[in-house]
């Protein structure tokens, strides 16, 4: 590392390829052929090699663990740095065999070009083409291709250009080109770092050379702004959203929609430590904290745009996967999607095909997807989440599943699928964008009120005193000084829906929704229960939920039977027969999800954490 | 300069998740050149504020002036400091003639050990880099350790798309490492740019035409030749360099530093 140059440009490359095709004996004759290697490292290694009675292995520069070097391979990525021209890489080491592919994923993950190595003897393998496929998906859309150990077959064109012939038709399929095909030998340093006489009948660069052909990323600068919220802090006097701007630019006064909430603010200042005068601007990669001019309640997770160019909000999208999982991914299980900074459980509800990596031909259709394949999926989250298509946004539109406590697949999403609410999702959100707010906003009223507003619906079999419960807790809550109303769907029949017909239950449905919603907007706890909707309790939930959101909708699942455990209830009580005890419990419920306040003192004065 | 504003906006990044992740978290901080960088993006990530407690695990040893350096900046920075020492192995005369990967596992790995059994800390954030040495350059972001602080390089979880490993069964927990991808130059180019106060009299020749480049127990940490006096000239000296950060440490010598990192040492 010898040179003489101010950092200035950096780059990632990842190195990749079937096992033993000699990636890191490539890496390292790069390294010694460049005089890259620290004093005496060389001879360390040569030392390790002569001690255990082995031949000198470049590899082993790199394959640092003694089991790596016993074995002859490598099992994890090695980081390594490299400065060449007028730039700094970090070349990735990945590993080949295909035990490893987790750690060849976490490698290339990180890459914005990749070598990947063919070994001329063997020719394209199975990796070779997982490794390919693979880089794809991650988003590495620049590979060099090198044809390694040419040495093997006496550096022969013909080898050479029907390894090249194959896997340039491989990865066409792909939609890749790749920038250079190299024949190479990194055992013998041919066009590793110089070029040789061994093969006259190429012209191309070196492998040396190629690193300095591949183009740094241009900025995601030029995109919409899309800024998901990491976490919002309180250490002083600020309340500051911090988050790092996935794409875009953020300026000082910006009007922010943030999704799938659709509370809107603009920004007041942009705070940094140690810089002065603060920033005016931020954009796509940097670690920022924002304030706002309005106290508005959002939370990690949701995703800040500018209103025009929002991303989309679903609970269904199709994906491709890959899976790294020791247990298979399997329909109807389910996992923890994270996307950006938000966090949501999932199942998987169809699974379309998968992709055999070595033909790119579909599989026949499975009920799961087993380590280490790639599949055509459908996801269904179990509350709506904001996202990208991939091809429009490449950070927001892509996430992660994590089983159990691993992160076992990735995905990138190809399409939204509308979900049943999505017509209403639409209503919502315009309905928001043009909302004229008054004077006083949502958090001002919840300290006044000791409470955020909320819906709290009772639900289950008819014969249960749902109604009962219902009316206890509107007491309890109103003797506590709180602001809770019963809103019996009845009450609408006779008149806001006077001109609907008893086939019009979906629509009464919409109207509650919109009731409630002004009602929440004034600060209330809105109660009431599903009986006189006469229609599935699960879609008015979800159309209450839709048309009322951001706003809680906690649900009490009430049942004479022998409590099943619902998973959608927040709450579930099973033939009940003390209802105080039960309406105490729900008020306990409501202060655990931060919709009441603790009430310090006889005067109600509250406190909360955000 | 660009460059380094992008390693500063990753680690930021780490630091806030391991922040909003781990509710039992704490910095290791060991008042070298590295760990003053990681608390400084402590504050930048925290706009002044150092939200975790910082860990120093006192092996005894240390150059009397960084611990006048280590109170000083806890003062000023409002730290919380958390003081670790393996005492019963001290009071058995522990020291680096006992050899020096058994005198490293007794005082830093089992001090730091006996801190984390006796606070339950979770999260454990370090200011390793992947360019130190070759295991290191192995590391995850986060990367799991077992109930007795083992390091299973065998078997790494998958990271990608800064999407990281936060959850884990009970008992084990996570070393966090923001500064992976930092070389020692950037570090020092960090510290230039955002001048940072590092213990001068140690890594700048002082008119000896020595100075230390890495800081570990006096008795096995050797200064190196060197007549650089300003952060600039030790820049320019580590360009044209090629010799190895850690190679006036003792205990990087054969497979000593593979074996104790699998122990649990930094
Ligand atoms: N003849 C010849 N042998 C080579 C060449 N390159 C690598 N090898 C040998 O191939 C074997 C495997 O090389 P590695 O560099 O370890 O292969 P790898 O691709 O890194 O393997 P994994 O990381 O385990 O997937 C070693 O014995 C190398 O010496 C070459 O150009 N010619
Ligand atoms: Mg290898």
């Amino acid at each position: 590392m010898s040179i003489d140059t101010p950092t200035s440009e950096t780059m990632n490359i990842v190195i990749v390829g079937h096992v033993d095709h000699g990636k890191s004996t490539l890496l390292g004759r790069l390294y010694a052929d460049t005089g890259s290697l620290p004093e005496g490292k060389l001879d360390k290694i040569q030392a390790i090699c002569r001690q255990q009675g082995k031949e000198f292995e470049y590899a082993f520069l790199f394959d640092a663990f003694l089991e790596e070097q016993e074995q002859g391979i490598t099992i994890d990525t090695a980081r390594t740095f490299f400065s060449w021209g007028n730039r700094h890489y970090i070349i990735i080491d990945a590993p080949g065999h295909k035990e490893f592919l987790k750690n060849m994923v976490s490698g290339a993950a990180r890459a914005e070009a990749a070598l990947l190595i063919i070994d001329a003897l063997e020719g394209v393998k199975e990796q070779s083409k997982r490794h390919g496929l693979l880089l794809s998906m991650l988003g590495v859309k620049q590979v060099t291709v090198v044809v390694n150990k040419m040495d093997l077959v006496n550096y022969r064109e013909d080898v050479f250009a029907s390894i090249e012939k194959e896997y340039r038709v491989f990865l066409e399929q792909l939609k890749v080109t790749p920038q250079y095909v190299i024949p190479a030998s990194a055992k013998q340093g041919v066009n590793i770092a110089t070029s040789s006489p061994q093969t006259p009948w190429y012209q191309g660069p070196t492998v040396l050379d190629s690193l300095g052909h591949f183009q740094l990323e241009t900025a995601r600068t030029e995109q919409a702004l899309r800024f998901p919220i990491q976490d919002v802090y309180k250490f002083d006097a600020r309340r500051i959203l911090v988050g790092r701007i996935t794409a875009g630019k953020l300026n000082l006064g910006d009007h922010l929609v943030f999704s799938p909430s659709n509370k809107s603010a603009n920004v007041q200042t942009i705070e940094a430590f140690n810089i002065d005068p603060s920033p005016m601007h931020a954009q796509a990669g940097q670690s920022v904290g924002i304030t706002l001019d309005e106290q508005i309640f959002v939370e990690r997770g949701e995703i800040a745009s500018q209103h025009a160019s929002s991303p989309l909000v679903s609970t269904c999208l199709r994906a491709h996967v890959f899976w790294l999982g020791q247990r298979p991914l399997t329909l109807n299980q389910n996992y923890l999607l994270r996307l950006a900074t938000r966090e949501v459980s999932c199942q998987v509800t169809a699974i379309h095909r998968i992709v055999d990596a070595t033909d790119l031909d579909d599989i026949q259709t499975e009920s799961k997807v087993q380590r280490n394949e790639v599949a055509d999926i459908t996801l269904r989250t179990k509350s709506p989440i904001a996202f990208d298509v991939y091809a429009d946004f490449e950070v927001t539109g892509r996430f992660v599943l994590v089983d159990h406590y691993d992160v076992s697949g990735g995905g990138i999403i190809t399409e939204r699928v509308h979900d049943e609410q999505e017509s209403l999702r639409t209503e919502a959100r315009e309905r928001d964008s043009a909302w004229v707010k008054g004077v006083v906003g949502p958090e001002e009223r919840a300290q006044h009120y000791g409470h955020r507003s909320a819906v709290i619906l009772f639900a289950g079999s008819d014969t249960t005193s749902k109604a009962f419960l219902a009316r206890k807790l509107e007491a309890l809550l109103v003797a506590e000084g709180r602001h809770a109303y019963l809103l019996d769907a009845e009450n609408l029949r006779r008149g806001l829906d006077a001109d609907l017909s008893e086939t019009q239950a979906t629509e009464a449905v919409r109207r509650y929704g919109e009731v409630a919603k002004l009602l929440t907007d004034t600060g209330l706890l809105v109660i009431s229960t599903t009986n006189s909707f006469n229609r599935p309790t699960s879609e008015v939930i979800q159309t209450i939920q839709t048309l009322v959101n951001p706003t809680n909708v906690v649900t009490i699942h009430m049942t004479k039977e022998i409590p099943l455990l619902q998973e959608d209830a927040d709450l579930t009580f099973a033939g009940p027969e003390n209802f105080e005890d039960c309406a105490h419990q729900v008020i306990a419920t409501l202060k655990q999800k931060g919709i009441l306040a603790e009430s310090l003192g006889t005067h109600p004065e509250f406190q909360y954490s955000i | 300069m660009k460059h380094i504003r992008q390693l500063e906006d990753q680690s930021v990044f780490i630091l806030r998740e391991a922040y909003k992740h781990f509710d039992h978290l704490a910095m290791l901080w060991s008042m070298g050149k590295d760990s003053t960088v990681l608390l400084w993006l402590a504050r930048k990530a925290f706009f002044g504020h150092v939200p975790f407690p910082l860990i120093h695990i006192d092996t005894s040893f240390k150059i009397p002036e960084m611990i006048e350096y280590r109170d000083r900046l806890a003062r000023e920075w409002r730290l919380n400091l958390v003081i670790g020492q393996n005492t019963a192995a001290l009071a058995n005369g522990m020291n680096h003639t006992n050899g020096r990967v058994e005198c490293c596992t007794a005082l830093k790995t089992n001090g730091l050990k006996l801190l984390m059994d006796e606070k339950g800390y979770t999260g454990l954030i370090l200011g390793v880099r992947a360019d130190e040495e070759s295991t290191r350059a192995k590391e995850r972001y986060f990367s799991p350790r077992d109930k007795n602080n083992e390091w299973d390089f065998r078997d790494q979880p998958p990271e990608l798309w800064d999407q990281f490993k936060t959850s884990f069964p009970p008992d084990t927990h996570i070393r966090i490492h923001p500064l992976l991808d930092w070389t020692e130059i950037n570090i020092w180019e960090y510290i230039k740019l955002e001048q940072i106060p590092f213990l001068e009299n140690l890594y700048l020749d002082q008119g000896t035409g020595s100075r230390y480049r890495s800081l570990g127990c006096a008795p096995c940490t050797t200064p190196i030749q060197s007549t650089a006096k300003t952060v600039d000239a030790i820049i320019t000296e580590l360009r044209n360099s090629n010799v190895a950060e850690r190679a006036g440490r003792a205990q990087d010598e054969g497979r000593g530093m593979e074996l104790l990192r699998k122990e649990g040492y930094m």
